[in-house]
């Protein structure tokens, strides 16, 4: 029976060495990197927030550790609204915002005497998809989307005929980004003229994923999500022009695209996305150069993660602003602002 | 002696069935084998459907790799020792605490109002969502107790979780031995600390290690607690302390899923592969454990 203790005793003395040698590896173990490696800094980076900005924090960590082995960056998603409840009580370094920072969150950061630095890092496109057995649909206007997304539709408008006579008398199956996200928020604002506000009859999943298998299966499906979920399913999905009937924006409808959203002709489906910068943490070294790394670097990975980068005098523009530590928001704490060309902001700003 | 034997055989042959109850019983055992079936169909489904995804990205290079924005060079390096360092923890916190509960309710306790309310409530618990874990998590380790996000938080929400069915499974362990053994040995002059650590806790052994074992192998899986404390999804370096930030299997698994490209998808599955191999290790480690220990075991 003494034999059956000591096994006990064995087992336990066992999941404790097992603990302490998991936990005493070397952390740089198999991280190569082809440069010479800057041993100068070191410290641990805190970034969380929307799950539309990690890819390109992400791609901006990876990059970032490769040539400053001393400095760990661990990125979160939240989402944005959660990532500025941990940035605004002083959790985080960075937060990644696929909208600009709503009044409620800026009462927070001030709350806490939390100072921060807005930087628009990139453009998402919001696209509007059909199935591809769609033959009727080929662009659709503003208008028309505003009469199928605003709560009023709700219940009454339930066929294509009912979008424009033109189409056939079947029904409509509608599918679009769930109501947390900053997706959501940023189609309402532009489409519907009221941020978070819609119908909610309409399939809405946080998982872009599950809205490509919908409208990719579903031949009367209407949805929208972001680009760079179109950009990965080209084959299974219709992409719809826009039409914002302002000349000014370009004529006709507008698909989606590097130049479009760019040049901001694909107006109003397009938005800047933000980090935002905890001006207290730039007073670190490692953070203050791994923001300038993302901001040198952002042009060439922001493309490769698949989002539009922004114009590259903006992220200089960007750069200065962390130069001058110029806080609070270009958006004047208002939340989704449409139609917005963030270079004119900027520029308008640096003068 | 011998027709002793003979006799408790005869009893134990099964009744022969009358006419009238081998249509209904015929029809049952058919429902009761579909039972058996259809969740092993879905399971071989899964497993299948999960290799065939997941088969290019399965190799040593995934094993130990880094996550990346790549699909074809990330791997789960950072997410299996995560793993692997969180469940050890958990069963450091949760075994001895567990087994202790369970040891003082089933043999010092006396019944009464105060022990049925305990024991109504250990079971109440065991039925608790995980994400309500999660939340106490957030608020009692890395808010109240300034853990931060941590592998130690990770560790104690999922050390909690599991807490009550290690309780309840070794309490069904302690029970299956026999109450003569206990007189025996006081008969003999043993005293209840003596009883306990040289007759109950060793012929309960075997029933105890499959329960933590089973309990703790479901804290592998567990993503929801996890998200809630904030473990995170990008971490490119291994755990190498209590208080370091980690990710875990489950988390990475979640996070491959929801990108839009296909290459993090077969990541996901391979992934979930890794994970299934896991608990089934773990799984086959306590059939083991109990096999080998129960021989020991004659009365």
């Amino acid at each position: 029976m003494t034999r059956n203790i000591t096994t006990f005793a064995l087992i336990g003395v066992l999941l404790l060495a097992t603990a302490l040698v998991g936990c005493s590896k070397p952390s740089s173990t198999g991280q190569k990197t082809e440069g010479a490696a800057k041993q100068s800094l070191s410290g641990t980076i805190l970034v969380d927030g929307s799950s539309t900005v990690f890819p390109i924090t992400e791609a901006v960590a990876e990059e970032f550790q490769k040539a400053y082995k001393g400095v760990r960056v661990t990125v979160g998603i939240s989402g944005t609204g959660g990532g500025f409840k941990k940035f605004g009580s002083g959790e985080t370094d960075l937060t990644g915002a696929s909208r600009p920072i709503r009044p409620t969150e800026v009462e927070l950061c001030k709350k806490n005497g939390i100072e921060y630095i807005e930087l628009p890092v990139a453009y998402d496109g919001l696209a509007v998809m059909v199935n591809p057995k769609n033959t009727w649909a080929n662009s659709i206007t503003v208008a028309e989307l505003k009469k199928i997304w605003e709560p009023e539709a709700q219940g009454k408008i339930t066929r294509w005929n009912h979008v424009r006579p033109e189409w056939p008398d079947r029904e409509l199956h509608l599918f679009g980004a769930g109501v947390d996200s900053g997706t959501y928020d940023y189609f309402t604002a532009a489409i519907v003229g009221k941020e978070h506000s819609s119908r909610g009859d309409f399939t809405s999943s946080e998982d872009d994923n599950v809205l490509v298998q919908g409208i990719a299966t579903d031949e009367l499906a209407l949805g929208f999500f972001g680009y760079a979920y179109y950009e990965a399913n080209r084959d299974k999905l219709k992409l719809l022009a826009v039409d914002d009937e302002d000349p000014r924006n370009g004529d006709g409808p507008i698909l989606p695209s590097l130049e479009t959203v760019i040049n901001g002709t694909y107006q109003p489906l397009s938005r800047p996305i933000f980090i935002y910068v905890n001006k207290k943490s730039l007073d670190r070294p490692e953070v203050a150069e791994f923001v300038r790394f993302y901001l040198s670097h952002a042009p060439k990975l922001v493309k490769e993660v698949g989002y539009i980068p922004l114009p590259e005098r903006a992220y200089q523009l960007a750069q200065k602003r962390v130069d001058a530590r110029k806080t609070g928001s270009l958006f004047a704490g208002e939340g989704s602002k449409v139609g917005v060309k963030i270079e004119d902001l900027l520029a308008a700003e640096d003068k | 002696m011998e027709s002793d034997s003979k006799q408790s055989q005869e009893t134990l042959r099964e009744p022969q069935p009358s006419l009238a109850t081998i249509g209904p019983e015929k029809a049952f055992v058919a429902i009761c084998r579909l039972a058996v079936a259809l969740p092993l169909l879905l399971l071989v489904v899964l497993v299948v459907d999960a290799v065939v995804d997941g088969w290019p990205r399965l190799s040593w290079g995934f094993l130990t790799g880094y996550p990346s924005r790549n699909p074809e060079i990330a791997g789960i390096l950072p997410a299996l020792a995560g793993s692997a360092a969180v469940i050890v923890l958990t069963a450091v916190m949760a075994i001895p605490v567990g087994v202790g509960a369970a040891i003082y309710l089933e043999e010092y306790t006396k019944p009464g109002r105060l022990t049925s309310l305990i024991e109504l409530n250990i079971s109440n618990l065991a039925g608790v969502p995980s994400i309500i874990y999660g939340l106490l998590g957030l608020e009692l380790f890395v808010r109240a107790m300034q853990m931060g996000r941590s592998l130690l938080a990770g560790a104690a929400t999922l050390a909690l979780l599991v807490l009550p069915a290690v309780i309840m499974t070794s309490r069904e362990a302690l029970r299956t031995v026999p109450y003569s053994l206990r007189e025996a040995c006081y008969a003999l002059g043993a005293d209840r600390w003596q009883t306990i650590w040289r007759v109950v806790l060793p012929m309960s052994l075997p029933g105890i290690l499959t329960g933590i074992i089973l309990s703790v192998a479901r804290a592998i899986g567990e993503t929801a607690p996890l998200i809630m404390i904030g473990a995170l999804t990008y971490v490119a370096f291994l755990p190498d302390s209590l208080m370091s930030p980690f990710t875990a299997l489950p988390i990475q698994i979640f996070n491959w899923v929801s990108r839009p490209q296909k290459g993090f998808h077969t990541n996901a599955a391979a992934g979930i592969v890794v994970l299934l191999v896991l608990m089934l290790l773990l799984n086959a480690t306590a059939i083991w454990l109990r096999v080998r220990l129960q021989r020991r075991v004659n009365w």
